[in-house]
């Protein structure tokens, strides 16, 4: 019922005589005539925002919302501060583009920034992109950038959660890469399997821990592995249990990645969601996507750039390792808004009642004869 | 300012969760062993650095945002308002089909009305952005040739005036590139493309309207052509503003393209996203879509029955299944589907009088604005644009050292975003500008004189002109620097 057009109709008529035309297909003449749509879209007319309102809440109101949802499984339930709902509204930061304009652009171009560090806090690495899509695809793009001519095997846990397994399957039907499958033993990575399997053309390992039935793997003894056999370790984890548990930085990971909707991002039937990713300092350029650096300006302030954007698709075209142009911006900055509401001591406490609470179940349904 | 790592005090914070008292010891020895330093701020803090931040920050919301090939058209609030409804925000991906039955209902629409504004048949929402749409329509063409047993497919031609992303997500894709050149009207060199296509070619990639602006009225021989040489085509969605509502690619001879909600379907780009890549494709290309395939009670294979899914009313019933030679998934769940509930709002907003009424309103200004700086300015290509035009700076930069660059940096201070840079890569000093159908007369009338005096100004003052901008949050940032001796976090000092 309306497109947004500001002008009136007679103000685009006389928009139109004022540039020399006279009429609206004029604009058009470009498209061949047996290319034009004969009659209107079979489409609905259009709504007033009243009914467009009432339909999408009438539509969301066929959703079961349930007040508990034990299904985890790379879509988490937790509570998000109304700090961050509030912030991440904001009507600059939701409507601005990617900040290309560094100079009317710095408070996005910091926040991703200030997300980088957090990012680099909680897994321990030297250096984080400023985010990917989700999970899923960011251990697909960690994948590929441990791939050379030489090593052309990437080799994916069978305790990562199938989802994710099944995107890597997927960007390596793409690119060629040879991609194997380790068996898992009693719910872990089987180390002994590697060792068998890993060769000179292994790339990398892919692990997640604590893995898709929950349990931890022995970070430390794979990461030793992988690294004796000249290959690299992606370590996917989940961004809250960080609080507690040894960092990918800790155990010898050369790549973390993860899925950052935990970090104050609703379930929403799966997206939008946040893929976060950081290396060693030794791959730094070979991180796909955006990366926000310091600097300073012409006066000497502190200032913030995107920066190293010799290895995009901008740049290089084909020979870039990535196609990737956009992060997830508003996604990064609500993880950046959540992890300050929490703090350390916070985000501690979100992690300890997640594992106490999972452990408590556990038992109660023990004594009640589950298995 | 100061970055919130820099604000607040030890043990600062706020109560956000009930304290777990007796927390569970974990039995393992792998525990974190570095502290962790996140920042320890109060809410007030919190509020106050993100209100500074906003401050140093430039929406749609704050000005004219002329930005090619971007479509910032204004975003709609009642889209938002959807968005954050609970019963969309709420619902695990994983819940069964019976119990999402909202969510489906939007999924499967949008699917059915991308499929009629484009002329597909079937439709992807999985793909989070367009470049990640490219790739998954890239994977669809290697599937398709593949499948038949057509393994020495292996080129994906795209032509020098192409978006960055194109070659890249064809080599992603395992395809090798052949670039060909335009020709002088910023459009496909018929003859180069007949040289270039042989029984060794995937397929063609190509946005139309192009990046210089232009609908390539040779589109139904360029197709011809490369379907011929057994290839497919690619549409890149990037520019479909102009042209929604008015003719379809599916109907120009295109086998697959992407769209961006992000830009044509009014979906806010979040400071560099999330967006979302939809993927529409013709029917014989549907078997190999990624994600879920959303089936309702009509388009239920014949041998099941309605009523064994217990449908009991005449509302569609939604269930889930996968196509059948499916190339897998290219994201986790369905897509970034706050995003697509965003866009759906807009379309059904629209309707079927809207949606040309926006693509004609995009290629009028576009066109007012272009007659505005004509004579002033000089027209890469000065012709009837669509939603976009592209002027070029080589002279003034070759007469008087005034770059693009000084231009755009000149616009900040006048409250302009300026329009895309260096892009295409066929025009020199380029500027491309699209000012999208949601700016009023004023509006352009206000930044053409903008426009003129900076041009003006880079007349007279010329060695100025690298200065520029002076009122902005900073001045211009030493970029070589930061990419030299690279910063990417903060560190306690």
């Amino acid at each position: 019922m309306g497109s947004y057009i500001p002008n009136t109709a007679s103000e685009r008529q006389q928009m139109l005589e004022a540039i020399g035309m006279t009429s609206f297909d004029d604009l058009y003449t470009d498209i061949p005539e047996e290319l034009r749509c004969r009659k209107p879209l079979s489409l609905p007319s259009g709504l007033s925002e009243l009914e467009v309102l009432q339909k999408a809440t009438e539509i969301s109101e066929k959703n079961t919302r349930f007040a508990h949802i034990f299904r985890g499984a790379g879509s988490y339930h937790h509570y998000i501060p109304s700090i961050v709902k509030q912030v991440t509204s904001k009507e600059e930061f939701v409507t601005a583009y990617t900040p290309y304009q560094a100079e009317i652009s710095q408070g996005i171009l910091q926040s991703i920034f200030e997300y980088q560090t957090m990012i680099c806090e909680l897994t321990g690495m030297d250096v984080s992109n400023a985010s990917v899509y989700d999970g899923a695809t960011a251990a697909a793009e960690a994948l590929a950038m441990c791939r050379d001519r030489r090593r052309k095997t990437v080799v994916v846990s069978g305790t990562v959660d199938p989802k994710i397994q099944s995107v890597i399957k997927t960007y390596c039907f793409g690119s060629g890469a040879d991609l194997k499958i380790l068996p898992e033993k009693d719910g872990q990575t089987d180390l002994a399997a590697w060792e068998e399997l890993n060769g000179s053309e292994t790339a990398c390992l892919l692990i997640q821990s604590p893995n898709y039935y929950g349990i931890m793997e022995d970070c430390r003894k794979i990461a030793e592995s992988v690294h004796a056999a000249g290959a690299r370790l992606v370590a996917y984890c989940n961004p809250i249990s960080l609080a507690l548990l040894e960092t990918p930085g800790e155990f010898g990971a050369d790549i973390a990645v993860g899925e950052g909707q935990p970090l104050g991002l609703p379930m929403a039937f799966g997206g939008p969601y946040l893929g976060f990713m950081a290396s060693t300092k030794d791959l730094m350029r070979r991180l796909p996507g955006r990366i926000v650096g310091q600097t300073a300006d012409a006066k000497g302030s502190r200032a913030f750039v995107l920066t190293l954007q010799a290895r995009e698709q901008h740049i290089r075209r084909e020979k870039a390792g990535s196609n990737i142009c956009s992060n997830e911006a508003l996604c990064a900055m609500t993880a950046a808004v959540y992890l300050s509401a929490m703090g350390s001591r916070g985000l501690k406490n979100v992690a300890d009642a997640c594992v106490t609470n999972a452990h408590f179940l556990l038992s109660e349904l023990e004594k009640n004869g589950f298995q | 300012m100061k970055l919130i790592f820099e604000m607040g005090a030890p043990g600062r914070g706020s109560e956000l969760i009930p304290e777990c008292r007796s927390p569970y010891a974990l039995k393992t020895a792998a525990l974190r062993e570095k502290p962790l330093h996140l920042p320890e701020v109060s809410e007030t803090e919190i509020s106050r650095h993100y209100t500074e931040l906003v401050k140093q920050a430039h929406g749609v919301n704050d000005g004219f945002y002329p930005l090619g090939s971007c479509t910032m058209k204004y975003n709609p609030k009642v889209n938002e308002e959807a968005a954050a409804l609970p019963g969309f925000t709420g619902i695990h991906p994983l819940q069964d089909a019976d119990d999402a039955q909202g969510s489906l209902e939007v999924l499967s629409k949008m699917e059915d009305m991308l499929c009629e504004i484009t002329g597909m048949d079937a439709c992807t929402l999985q793909p989070a952005a367009g470049a990640h749409g490219e790739f998954t329509g890239l994977l669809l063409i290697k599937a398709y040739h593949t499948n038949r047993g057509d393994r020495n497919r292996t080129k994906i031609i795209v032509p020098d005036s192409a978006h960055g992303t194109n070659p890249v997500s064809a080599a992603m894709a395992g395809f090798d590139v052949v670039n060909i050149a335009s020709d002088d009207h910023g459009c496909v060199d018929l003859d180069a493309l007949k040289k270039a296509v042989g029984d060794d070619t995937a397929g063609l990639m190509l946005t139309n309207p192009n990046t210089v602006g232009l609908f390539d009225p040779n589109i139904a021989e360029i197709t011809r052509i490369v379907h011929e040489a057994g290839g497919l085509c690619y549409y890149d969605g990037a520019n479909l503003n102009a042209i929604m509502g008015i003719a379809r690619p599916g109907d120009m001879g295109f086998d697959v393209m992407h769209l961006n909600l992000h830009k044509t379907f009014a979906a806010p780009h979040g400071g560099g996203g999330p967006g979302s890549g939809p993927v529409a494709c013709k029917d014989f290309l549907a078997e190999y879509l990624p994600g879920i395939r959303i089936l309702t009670a009509n388009t239920l294979p014949d041998a099941v029955c309605a009523s064994d899914f217990g449908i009991t009313d005449q509302e569609n019933h939604y269930i889930v299944s996968r196509a059948d030679r499916s190339i897998g998934d290219v994201r986790s769940f369905c897509g970034n589907f706050l995003v697509i509930v965003r866009s759906f709002c807009y379309i059904l907003t629209l309707g079927r009088e809207g949606i040309p009424e926006a693509a004609t309103g995009a290629v009028l200004n576009a066109n007012y604005m272009m007659h505005g700086l004509k004579g002033h300015y000089r027209m890469a290509y000065d012709r009837v644009c669509m939603h976009e035009f592209v002027v070029t700076l080589e002279q003034e930069k070759q007469e008087r050292g005034v770059s693009a660059l000084d231009i755009a940096k000149a616009l900040l201070d006048h409250g302009i975003h300026p329009p895309t840079m260096y892009f295409p890569l066929i025009v020199h000093e380029a500027l491309m500008i699209e000012p999208t159908e949601t700016e009023s007369r004023e509006t352009l009338d206000e930044a053409i004189g903008i426009f003129l005096d900076v041009l003006k100004q880079s007349e007279e003052t010329p060695d100025e002109m690298s200065q520029y901008p002076l009122k902005a949050p900073i001045r211009r940032p030493d970029e070589v620097a930061a990419a030299r001796k690279p910063i990417v976090r903060y560190f306690r000092e």
